[in-house]
Order: C-alpha cells, then sequence, then structure tokens
C-alpha cells in the first residue's frame, strides 16, 4: 500500500490557499442530496456537524454521553492558540507554525502544520462571533498569556475554562443546526462499527445505550472526531467514557493507525491517592507560570514527606531541579521535559508523598512576591479544586503534582483532506495523527479540533463528495447485514462468557501494564514483555471476563466491555509501534537513545517518517506502513531548552 | 393579541402578575396601616375622627377605585398563586424521600403558599369583622353635627375586647411579617429589578416593612383589648 | 532512612488514614416504566481520599463480584466541568458540600458510620432512565430553542474589532460558566429550570454578539423552558445556593427583564 498525502505543490505559505481552489465543490442545491455521518461531538465533531449543516448537508451526528455539550474538550483548561499577533511581541503565522513542528519534536507534516496556523485566526473570530466570552483587557480587547513553554504571548483564554467555553459555542452552533432540521443528533449512542460498501465508508452501526437497539445508518461519507485513547492506561486525565471504540473499529475495516505510541504525559496532575483512583485530574499548566518545581535535594528526607511538613526543608535543601537544569526556561519547559523530570527524580528516590511518585509545586515564593491576592486572582479556580480534591490548602503549603496520561498524539492515518486511507472516512481532531508530531503544545489541541472541524474538513469533504454519486445506500444492503451481525454477535460473546473478573479488573491490569512499560519511558525489553502480557491478557479476558445483565438495556458494564475489548488490542500495537521506533523523540522516549543529559536523542535517518499500521486480523502482527516526512522549511535540530 | 396571552400564560407572566399584585396590596398597606393608626387616639374624642375616616374610606370615589384595584389584586394573586403552585406541584411528580432545603434556601421563600393561605383565612374572617359590618351590617349610628355617622369604632372595640380575638390577630400579623419578609424582595427580583447598588437596600427596606407594619397592626387589636380591661 | 524503616513509616501513615464504614440507601430502578425503590447497601473501609463516585465504583465492582446489577449513575469527566453527574445526596444536589459536582464531592466530607440517600434528579421534565440516570434533553431542547448567536462558520469580523468592557465580559463568563448538570432544577421546590435559562440569555444578553437576536432569544427559551414543563421561579433561591459554578440570582432578574422588555417590545406578535 502507497500512502498519498495528497499535499499540494507549491510554497509552504500558499498550499493551502491554492488547494481551496482546486477542490471540487458541491453545488448548494445539491448539497442536500449529501448525507453525512459524524461520530462523536467534542471541539471538532460539534464544529463538523454545525459547519456541514450550515453548507446544507444533512448531518447525523452521535454521542455516547447524554447532551453533546459534555464532550471531554469541555476539561480543557488553559486556553487556545492562535497566531494573531494582538501583543506585537513578534509572533506570527509562520511562528506558530514553527513552534509547533519543533514543539512536535518534527515528527509532524509540515503541510498540515502551516494550514493549522493560518486557520488559527479565522477560529479566534469565529468564537468571538459566537459569543465565547474570552478573557479581556481593561481597554476592551482580547487578553493573551503565554503558555506551555512559547515565548511569544499567543494563548486566548476564559479563566480558566477555556475548553468548556469553545465546546459550548461549537455546540450552540450545532444546537442551531439541530433546530433547523439539518442535524439530526443520537444521543446516549455509541458507534460500534463501521460499514464499507464496495471499498467505500457508507455507514455505521450504533447501539442505542438505553434500549440496547443496534442500529444501521447509511450515508455519503463517515467523519470520526472521537477523541483520543489515553484511558488505554486506565488512570487518564480523560473523560470515565473517552474510549478509542469507534476509531478501533474503523482501524480493523482498513483504516491505518499512525504513531500509536505517541501519547502525551501532562506533567501537572494530582497524584495517585490509592487502588480506587478511578481518574486523574489535571491542574493547568498554567500554574507553573508561577508555581515552583522542587523536591529535597536529600532522598532520605524525601521518603513520606507531607506537603504540611515541606515548610521545614530550607530552601539550601531544596532542588528546583527544573530551574537548575533548563535556566533559560524553568518550570516552563515543554510538558513531555517536565514529566520526565518529574520521574527521573522520582526514580533516584527523592519523589515526596506517602507514595514516593510526587513533586512539589510551590506558591510560596509567588505569593510573597505577588500578594496572596494576585495569586488567588490568576489561580483561585484551580487552588480550590486542589484542595477539594487533597484536603490540602496550596496557599499554606506547595502543592503535590506528578505527571499522567493527558493526550494521544497518534491517531487515525489521515491525509491532507483529512481522510483516513479509507475512502469516505474522515478523522478529525484528536482521533487523527495529523498535526502535533510526537508531542503537542500547551493550547494547541482545542486549536486543531476546531480548525479540523470549522474550517479544514468542509472544504476538503466536498472534494470527494462531488465525485460521488447522489444515490444513497439502502441500510438493507448485505455490507450493513453482515456488519450488524458482527456487532451483535461480538456483544452476545461478552454477555455470555460469564467469568469471575470484572470488565473494571481487566482495564485495570491493562493500564498497569501499559503505565509500566509504555509510559513515560521506554525500553526494549520492558516492551517485548509487555506485549507478551497484554496477548496473556486479552486472551483471559475472552476466557474469564464477566459482563452482567443483557444487551436491552442500559448496561454500563456492557459498554465498558467492549470498549476495554478494543483498548485490549490497541495496547499491544501501542507497544509494537514503541518497539519500532527505536529512538526517542518528543512524548515517546526510548530509555536507549537519549543525551548525556538525558534529553530524548531522534534518529532523523531512519525515524523521521510517520508509522501507519495495517491490521492483520486480531492475532496477527500489524503491517508498518511508512510515509516520509520531509522537512522544507524547519531545520531539524535537537531540541533543547537549555 | 396572542403575544399578549402567550406572556400572561407564561410562568414568568404569571409571577409578573403575582409581583405586581404583590407590590400593589403592599402600598395598600402602608395607606391601611396609616388610616389605622387613628386607633391609638380613638378613644379620646370617643372614636369621632376614626369613624368619620371610615366613612370617608367608604364614600370618596377616588378611595373606591383604589378599593375595587385592592379587591382585584387580592383576588388576582390568590388565583394566580393557586395556579403557579399547581403548575409546580406537576413539575416534580415523585418527590425526594430526603430533603434538606433549609441548606439553601429560607424557610419563609419555600412555603409562601402556606403563609399566604393562613393571611388569606385572617382576610376573610377580617373583612367579615369590619368590611362586611360597615358595608351592610348593623351598626349603631352617631350623629356629628347633624351628620348620621356609622359608628365602627365600637364594632371595634367589641371585637378586640375578646381576647381570643387578639390572639388570632396577633398570630396572623406574624404570618403576614413572614410573607411579607420573602414577598417585598421577591418581587423586586421577578420584577427583574435585582442590582448590587439598590438591591441590598430593597432587601434592607423589605425587611423593615415586614417587621414594622404588621407589628403596628398587630399592636391595634393589643392596644384596645389593654384599653377594655381599664 | 533504611527501607525496613521506610516500610514502618509507609504502615504506620496507612492506619492513621481513616476508613469508613457507610450504610448506603440508592434508589433503584430499572426503567422508565419502573416504579423503582429504595436498596440498602453496607460499603466498608472507604477512604476518605475517595471520591463520592469513587465509593460507587467500589460498591459497584462488589455487586458485580455478586453477580448482581451495578448502579448505575450518570458521570464522565470526574473533574467538575462535564455537567453528567447528577445525584441528589442526603436531601441536596451534589451532596451537602457547595459549588462543587458530585464528583468533586470527596469522602471526607462524611463520617463513619453514617448513613447516606443517594435519589436521582427529580422532575417531571428530567424522567428516570435507570437507577440514578436521568433524561435531560429538554436542557438541549431549550437551548435548540434560541440558547445560540446566528451566524455560520467564516467571514466573521476580526475578534478585536468589537471592544467589550472587561467587567461586561467576565460577568458574561460567569453567566456562561454553566455546566447544565441540572442541580438547579434538582434544587428547587418548584423544579423550575429558570437559572440554567437565565444563565445563557444573560450571557448571551450581556454581549454584543447576542444583540441582534436578544428579543426573540429570550422569548423563545422561556417558551420551551415552559413546554418542558418546569415548574415557575418562586426566588427561594436554592437554584444559586446548589449550583456548582454558583450562578448568580441576577442572572434570573436580567432573564425577567429581558422577556417582559422582549415581550412588549418584540416585532413578535
Amino acid at each position: 500500500m502507497k500512502l498519498e498525502s495528497k499535499i499540494p505543490e507549491g510554497a509552504i505559505g500558499d498550499k493551502w490557499t491554492k488547494h481551496k481552489f482546486n477542490v471540487k465543490l458541491v453545488n448548494p442545491a445539491n448539497k442536500r442530496k449529501y448525507d453525512v455521518i459524524v461520530v462523536g461531538t467534542g471541539l471538532a465533531g460539534a464544529s463538523a456537524a454545525a459547519s456541514l449543516g450550515e453548507l446544507g448537508y444533512n448531518v447525523k451526528a452521535f454521542c455516547f454521553q447524554d447532551s453533546p455539550r459534555r464532550a471531554h474538550s469541555i476539561a480543557a483548561q488553559g486556553g487556545i492558540n492562535a497566531a494573531k499577533n494582538y501583543q506585537n511581541d513578534g509572533d506570527s503565522v509562520f511562528r506558530l507554525f514553527y513552534d509547533t513542528v519543533k514543539g512536535g519534536d518534527y515528527r509532524a507534516r509540515e503541510a498540515n502544520v502551516h494550514r493549522l496556523a493560518e486557520v488559527s485566526v479565522n477560529i479566534i473570530d469565529q468564537c468571538v462571533a459566537q459569543g465565547v466570552p474570552f478573557a479581556r483587557e481593561y481597554g476592551g480587547l482580547l487578553a493573551n498569556r503565554s503558555f506551555g513553554g512559547a515565548q511569544v504571548s499567543r494563548t486566548f483564554y476564559a479563566k480558566g475554562q477555556t475548553g468548556q467555553q469553545l465546546l459550548l459555542g461549537a455546540y450552540s452552533a450545532l444546537s442551531r443546526q439541530i433546530k433547523n432540521g439539518k442535524v439530526e443528533m443520537h444521543n446516549r449512542t455509541e458507534m460500534l462499527d463501521l460499514v464499507m460498501v464496495d471499498g467505500k465508508a457508507r455507514g455505521i452501526i450504533t447501539r442505542d445505550l438505553i434500549t440496547g437497539k443496534i442500529e444501521r445508518h447509511s450515508a455519503h461519507a463517515v467523519v470520526l472526531a472521537t477523541g483520543g485513547y489515553g484511558n488505554v492506561f486506565f488512570l487518564s486525565t480523560n473523560a470515565m467514557g473517552s474510549n478509542a471504540t469507534a476509531a478501533w473499529r474503523a482501524h480493523k475495516k482498513g483504516a491505518l493507525m499512525a504513531n500509536p505510541c505517541y501519547t502525551q504525559i501532562h506533567p501537572t496532575c494530582i497524584p495517585v491517592s490509592g487502588d480506587h483512583q478511578s481518574k486523574l485530574t489535571l491542574m493547568s499548566e498554567s500554574l507553573r507560570n508561577d508555581g515552583r518545581v522542587w523536591v529535597p535535594k536529600d532522598a532520605a528526607k524525601a521518603k513520606g514527606l507531607s506537603a504540611k511538613d515541606a515548610a521545614n526543608i530550607p530552601d539550601s535543601e531544596r532542588d528546583y531541579y527544573l530551574e537548575r537544569r533548563y535556566p533559560a526556561f524553568g518550570n516552563l519547559v515543554p510538558r513531555d521535559v517536565a514529566s520526565r523530570n518529574a520521574k527521573m527524580v522520582c526514580d533516584e528516590g527523592r519523589g515526596v508523598g506517602t507514595t514516593g511518585l510526587a513533586v512539589f509545586l510551590d506558591f510560596s515564593d509567588a505569593i510573597k512576591r505577588d500578594g496572596k491576592k494576585v495569586v488567588e486572582a490568576k489561580y483561585g479556580n484551580l487552588f480550590d479544586m486542589y484542595k477539594q480534591i487533597t484536603g490540602d490548602n496550596p496557599y499554606e503549603m506547595p502543592m503535590m503534582i506528578y505527571p499522567a496520561v493527558h493526550y494521544t498524539m497518534g491517531g487515525l492515518w489521515v491525509d491532507y483532506n483529512l481522510m483516513t486511507n479509507v475512502d469516505g472516512c474522515y478523522a478529525i481532531g484528536e482521533a487523527n495523527f495529523s498535526d502535533h508530531g510526537a508531542n503537542r503544545l500547551g493550547a494547541s489541541a482545542l486549536m486543531q479540533g476546531l480548525a479540523d472541524g470549522y474550517f479544514v474538513l468542509p472544504y476538503t469533504i466536498g472534494d470527494y463528495l462531488a465525485k460521488m454519486p447522489y444515490e444513497r445506500v439502502s441500510t438493507d444492503h448485505a455490507a450493513f447485514e453482515e456488519a450488524e451481525k458482527a456487532v451483535k454477535d461480538k456483544i452476545n460473546t461478552l454477555l455470555n462468557i460469564k467469568g469471575s473478573q470484572t470488565v473494571d479488573d481487566f482495564h485495570k491490569k491493562l493500564g498497569k501494564i501499559m503505565w509500566e512499560y509504555c509510559g513515560m519511558a521506554r525500553n526494549e525489553a520492558g516492551l517485548k514483555k509487555a506485549k507478551g502480557m497484554i496477548r496473556e491478557l486479552r486472551e483471559e479476558f475472552w476466557e474469564d471476563v464477566n459482563v452482567l445483565g443483557s444487551n436491552e438495556e442500559l448496561n454500563m458494564s456492557l459498554e465498558k466491555a467492549n470498549r476495554v475489548a478494543d483498548f485490549l488490542e490497541l495496547g499491544e500495537l501501542m507497544v509494537d509501534d514503541a518497539l519500532n521506533r527505536d529512538e526517542s523523540c518528543g512524548g515517546h522516549f526510548r530509555e536507549e537513545h537519549q543525551t548525556e543529559e538525558g534529553e530524548a536523542k531522534r534518529n532523523d535517518e531512519k525515524f523521521a517518517y510517520v508509522g501507519a499500521w495495517e491490521f492483520q486480523g486480531v492475532e496477527k502482527d500489524e503491517v508498518l506502513h511508512k510515509e516520509e516526512l520531509v522537512f522544507e522549511n524547519v531545520k531539524l535540530t535537537q531540541r533543547s531548552y537549555k | 393579541m396572542s403575544w399578549f396571552n402567550q406572556t400572561f400564560s407564561s410562568t414568568l407572566g404569571k409571577k409578573l402578575i403575582m409581583s405586581a399584585t404583590g407590590l400593589f396590596l403592599i402600598l395598600f398597606l402602608i395607606g391601611h396601616v396609616a388610616g389605622n393608626l387613628q386607633i391609638f387616639f380613638a378613644e379620646a374624642d370617643n372614636g369621632r375622627l376614626f369613624n368619620e375616616y371610615a366613612l370617608f374610606m367608604t364614600t370618596n370615589p377616588a378611595v373606591k377605585v383604589l378599593s375595587y384595584l385592592t379587591y382585584i389584586s387580592i383576588l388576582g394573586h390568590v388565583f394566580y398563586s393557586i395556579a403557579l403552585t399547581q403548575r409546580n406541584k406537576k413539575a416534580r411528580p415523585v418527590g425526594y424521600s430526603v430533603e434538606n432545603a433549609s441548606a439553601n434556601s429560607a424557610w419563609t421563600s419555600r412555603n409562601m403558599g402556606v403563609l399566604g393561605t393562613f393571611v388569606l383565612i385572617f382576610l376573610v374572617i377580617h373583612l367579615k369583622s369590619f368590611w362586611y359590618e360597615m358595608h351592610w351590617g348593623g351598626i349603631p349610628v352617631q350623629n356629628y353635627d347633624g351628620q348620621e355617622v356609622k359608628d365602627l369604632y365600637v364594632i371595634v372595640k367589641a371585637a378586640f375586647s375578646q381576647l381570643w380575638y387578639v390572639g388570632l390577630y396577633v398570630f396572623c400579623m406574624i404570618l403576614l411579617a413572614f410573607h411579607l419578609s420573602h414577598g417585598f424582595q421577591s418581587a423586586f427580583q421577578t420584577l427583574g429589578l435585582n442590582h448590587k447598588k439598590y438591591t441590598p437596600l430593597i432587601k434592607k427596606v423589605g425587611m423593615a416593612f415586614a417587621i414594622i407594619v404588621p407589628l403596628l397592626f398587630a399592636l391595634m387589636p393589643i392596644y384596645v383589648y389593654i384599653q377594655s380591661l381599664g | 532512612m533504611s527501607d525496613e524503616l521506610f516500610f514502618q513509616f509507609i504502615a504506620k501513615k496507612l492506619i492513621t488514614i481513616k476508613k469508613m464504614n457507610l450504610t448506603l440507601k440508592v434508589w433503584r430502578q430499572k426503567n422508565v416504566n419502573d416504579k423503582g425503590g429504595f436498596q440498602t447497601y453496607q460499603v466498608s473501609d472507604i477512604s476518605e481520599d475517595m471520591s463520592f463516585l469513587e465509593m460507587f465504583d467500589v460498591l459497584n465492582e462488589d455487586l458485580a463480584r455478586k453477580g448482581e446489577d451495578p448502579i448505575h449513575f450518570d458521570h464522565d469527566c470526574r473533574e467538575g466541568i462535564c455537567g453528567m453527574c447528577s445525584m441528589y445526596i442526603n436531601g441536596r444536589p451534589h451532596g451537602p458540600k457547595q459549588k462543587i459536582t458530585t464528583c468533586q464531592l470527596h469522602m471526607r466530607s462524611f463520617k463513619d458510620g453514617d448513613t447516606i440517600t443517594v435519589e436521582p434528579w427529580r422532575a417531571g421534565a428530567f424522567p428516570v432512565i435507570k437507577d440514578l440516570v436521568v433524561d435531560r434533553s429538554a436542557f438541549d431542547r431549550i437551548i435548540q430553542a434560541g440558547g445560540y448567536v446566528n451566524v455560520n462558520t467564516g467571514g466573521t469580523p476580526d475578534a478585536n474589532e468589537i471592544p467589550i468592557p472587561k467587567t461586561v465580559a467576565d460577568e458574561a463568563m460567569d453567566a456562561a460558566t454553566c455546566i447544565g448538570c441540572g442541580a438547579c432544577v434538582a434544587a428547587c421546590k418548584n423544579a423550575s429550570a429558570m437559572l440554567f435559562v437565565a444563565a445563557k440569555v444573560s450571557q448571551l444578553a450581556l454581549l454584543p454578539q447576542g444583540q441582534v437576536e436578544r428579543k426573540t432569544r429570550a422569548e423563545n427559551m422561556v417558551a420551551q423552558m415552559d413546554a418542558e414543563g418546569f415548574g415557575a421561579c418562586t426566588n427561594t433561591g436554592a437554584c444559586s445556593a446548589e449550583c456548582p459554578k454558583g450562578i448568580s440570582l441576577t442572572t434570573i432578574a436580567r432573564l425577567n427583564r429581558e422577556y417582559f422588555s422582549a415581550k412588549a417590545s418584540s416585532e413578535n406578535v
């Protein structure tokens, strides 16, 4: 199989403009003859469904939550990047492009990233027009802050709830189309398979989560906006329901999965407190603007050290390790660097708290310098949230933080048009692999989700549809029949195993394997071991899982089982990919490949490619396809934040 | 006029009526309490001024208009409160088994219907005792400078010399106080008048009103009763 | 510290972490047509660091191991922003603490030996789907009735074209922070959705972008709210007191203003 990225010819700055002119258009009167399915209603899905509905297509949108407004985009706190240069500090489309490619450790496709930077400015305009209440200066103009290692202030924000406000903006646009009858919304409905007719994606099979009814939906194109797969780790900052099922089942129908090993570990999360832990809570990265990260110099003093007793460690015995190692960036180094350093000091035995898996994030200097009021104005809600969860008051003692799985840069392989290698099947937002390379910069996820949904897909999907006949495929078609049967069989199999372990038991075990061997740092031996363990666990799952209840009801246990079954397959592929990528880059850190200072060491000669995997059957190894990455505008250098 | 019907059949429209009639009744209370203060000085001239005031209040055309507005307000306030209460009951067909409402709201605000019902019952008794008697009852007549004036003061004294009757009044005035303590500021909120500059003042004035007016009303029967003992 | 000492230290720490035994009275209802009723469960060894929902996870794992149907409840982000969790705990939506959601409620807010009653949101407009799961699609329909600005994607003016005073933007943000959880409805003795509607109407009435459709929006959203069967507002203030985001009653006053002035002056007859 040859991967065609379909990157347009021409200078980087002209590609998108030219491409928009070159794509085929669907006559406005004919748009109503096309049906498009959008799965997922986060930033990418909601914005795409709304925009496609506005253009005149018939859209069917699906979400597993009780309302599109609940998609996990809502939890993004910090902000959204845009190359507006409102602050006159030297930002530009090219700089945002450059920073994103560099931040992604040179594993992203230049053309896609440049397009992302170009449309970033439109996103802000769009959101403001929708009534998104971004933070403003006293003069009434939009406020910006510097975020996640950027040296310009290009991040727009709405308190600590930027994701929420952007999602509610997209949700309101979607609601408007639902009202107009252009979008048919299916809440509490989960996609369980992709239906292929004559080699093209022509529909999906869904399960109504309340009644259990398995339904068929036909369309001319299917858009997957189903988010990332961070929940493969069981503990992550993702929502409990976030899953990879839609994407994975598309993968099993032929869509390639690209760079699955690229996972982002967020450095500032609240540490695990016990076995009961169901998810990890992220504390906004913006905290690192004023908080200082430290552990005791002496391992003996670190053990079991609580936040209450932190004040007993004099400054001279504290190791502000980020400031020490990266004087230029200090506490504001990119996420992967901050996370790895936290792991490193904990591995040295200098981690604090009862588990030894935590570092301090200390605001006492900021409070001394600016006063409690200023700190409260900036971070009040985050401090309250922290206190609520841990019982500790961060105004009086340092926070404890530890890295947690946060975002997955990998995803379904897509070309420049955001179409997977399966004709008519698109992937947008976190569900695709395209824009962040091996590491995503802070405040870029929201940007990408909305860029794809508002400003990219609505153009590129027309190019495909314009070439499609109007005829609809009947849901009585044999392909639907077959797909539905497969889905039902799988459900029945799950319900009839009646083993002795719960779904969560397996999910937790998988999570432990993934975190241990395919987490912040990976090595060959560990990955090989993990592969075997996952296979065994998967086998055990299909023999011993206990799924209660029946299909014909609201059944959480069955929902989870379906999802975990897919995680058990995806996990193995992540390990395969991590094994194959015998270099360190961004969020993928292979211990064998590091500089003397412990930084990720890329191997551009051998690995400057996108690793896209083709499914061969569950117990078979997948086949790797490579898309070589060509860098014409950005010089590949060793990332350094010294 | 469908927009008009729409407006006043909406929950907000009905609340608007509750608010407007409530505020009008508050104004009425001011007039009523001010006039009735004469009770405290009535014994001096054996109720002459009081009786002349009563005559004025029942015959003056302008006052008549106001009194009809008051009747309409009372009926409107009662009618719409019943309509809203029914709707509100229907909005929660299955209730909670454990409720801890005192944690999030004041008792009075949740029991306006109960308080209002008692106030209404009081009103019926009150109207029967005085308003009905004044209009249609067989009331003794006084001759003031050749004018025949109904001697309402005698009726008042007779009524308030009964301890149970005084007790009922005082009790009902306490309920009225509670009703007003929420109703006064609530009426402004329903009209949309909530502003950080003025709302604290409205709340204070409302609370003062809810205490002072019913207190004055309650003092009247007590005063007359004590007088009757002497 | 030697390893042994360290382990002793940890062991001591673990003992000092309080563990609780609790009695749970939970509403169980098979589906929308079932009558439903309370069931009592005992949970033990509950750590005070657990969230309320994690305590339910523990109970559900126990039930699953015994082959009993787990208790269904809505939840997703577990960090207080998606608005999906919805439990009425000991007589209050989202439990005994203010300004948080159920997923942010931690067990340190309870004592060993407590009996905790958990019920679903109760409102005619929020029918129970199963156990503690209710259908809140009425909220979606209210937003669909007008909770948006009618702009298509693209062709919008530059974001800085219209300056908005910071105070206005902040006030709009305070209203926009609504997570649509429905605690306001659950708390209100009339099951009124006024705070939810008021929050959206306020946000858009405050911002210049919302001016064009300001009147129609207020009219249509209120009409939909009434059609869904929510009760009327009697200004008890319970909604705002229980709102996880602390949305103010001033938004309700604004909604009243917006609605009356719209009704009096809009072109819709």
